[in-house]
């Protein structure tokens, strides 16, 4: 790493900075206000419009080739944590299944 | 509102969050390792952390420092990652948009995936929970898992030694996600979004960090919509 201290430190700062006026940007310039009934109903998707679209690159994506266990834990996860509408459990089954699976495969 | 309704939905939020400690503790250890090994100082390691507690971000961050990037191309690409937050701060005030200033600032602050999508699947599952319930609730998510994310960076700057590469703690990561998203799907409309989003984001896999999933996300939001409108429009 070629940067001089203060250019760390600016960059942690303008991170710090940036990072907060993204996630404060509507928080704190809309509030209260009403937005149109479209852009409501659109911001209701938001968590199953943003989770598939960063998992779906880690597990089928650029680079990394498909791996069989970590496909099938992938679907365990998912079945297990909507059959139970639980998150512990997905996690639970999820992990187990592909640890279980590396060590079946010997890569563990 | 009483304050026991209050008290027990922060209780509540502080033990629906325990469960991503499997998640939070590895990664955080991960990045005090890599930023110390990455030449940061452990008073950088821990302001980093600190003041941007976004994960995904802070990697992108410290990959590209290594690289010795310009400092610009290190903002945009790193804070490139953290666009998809603006789409939960928005979905955020339709719940919580009337809460005092102070509260919606620390809100901002605490806006990580899990604290968000915690939060979000309770205040859809609630619609009718007072907006008192709702703030205990998300500070109750922070508060178990934000402390662990800033200790266990201490611990990994401190003890320098990784994980061993074996153990693939980079997939507990999807395993996570996709079991915080699973719970979520609720009707054809939510499947379709969630097809698209996928579908879209691995087109767009080539494009710069973070912003094929804004188009996939919008996409996907779009693709909701009309499923939802188009399922009403059947039933009526």
């Amino acid at each position: 790493m070629m940067y001089s201290t203060a250019e760390i430190w600016l960059i942690i700062g303008a991170m710090a900075v940036g990072t907060f006026a993204i996630r404060f940007s509507f928080l704190g310039l809309v509030g209260n206000k009403p937005m149109p009934p479209l852009v409501q109903r659109m911001l209701r998707f938001t968590p199953v419009a943003v989770l598939p679209g960063m998992v779906a690159p880690l597990l089928l994506g650029a680079g990394a080739e498909p791996d069989p266990v970590r496909f099938f834990a992938a679907i365990c996860a998912v079945a297990v944590a909507y059959c139970k509408r639980n998150v512990v459990w997905g996690m639970a089954a999820g992990v187990a299944v592909f640890y279980t699976g590396l060590i079946a495969t010997g890569a563990l | 509102m009483p304050a026991t309704t209050t008290k027990s939905a922060y209780w509540a939020g502080v033990r629906d969050g325990l469960p991503f400690i499997v998640m939070v503790v590895p990664f955080a250890t991960l990045f005090g390792v890599v930023a110390i090994e990455a030449g940061l100082t452990l008073a950088q390691t821990m302001a980093f952390t600190v003041l941007v507690i976004a994960g995904a971000s802070q990697f992108a961050a410290l990959q590209l420092m290594v690289e010795n990037a310009a400092i610009g191309f290190v903002l945009l690409a790193a804070l490139a990652v953290n666009l998809r937050m603006a789409m939960y701060s928005a979905s955020l005030a339709l719940h919580i948009g009337a809460a005092p200033f102070w509260q919606r600032a620390l809100v901002g602050y605490l806006t990580f995936d899990q604290c968000y999508m915690t939060s979000i699947a309770k205040y859809d599952d609630n619609p009718a929970m007072p907006l008192d319930a709702k703030m205990a609730y998300f500070f109750g998510v922070a508060s178990g898992i934000t402390p662990l994310w800033c200790g266990f960076t201490f611990v990994g700057a401190q003890i320098g030694a990784t994980i061993p590469a074996s153990y693939q703690i980079d997939f507990i990561m999807p395993i996570a996600f996709l079991s915080m998203v699973a719970p979520m799907i609720k009707s054809l409309a939510h499947v379709a979004a969630a097809f698209v989003s996928a579908v879209v984001a691995l087109a767009l896999v080539w494009l710069p960090s973070g912003s094929g999933l804004l188009v996939a996300a919008g996409c996907a939001m779009m693709t909701g919509v009309i499923v939802e409108t188009w399922a009403q429009a059947r039933h009526t």
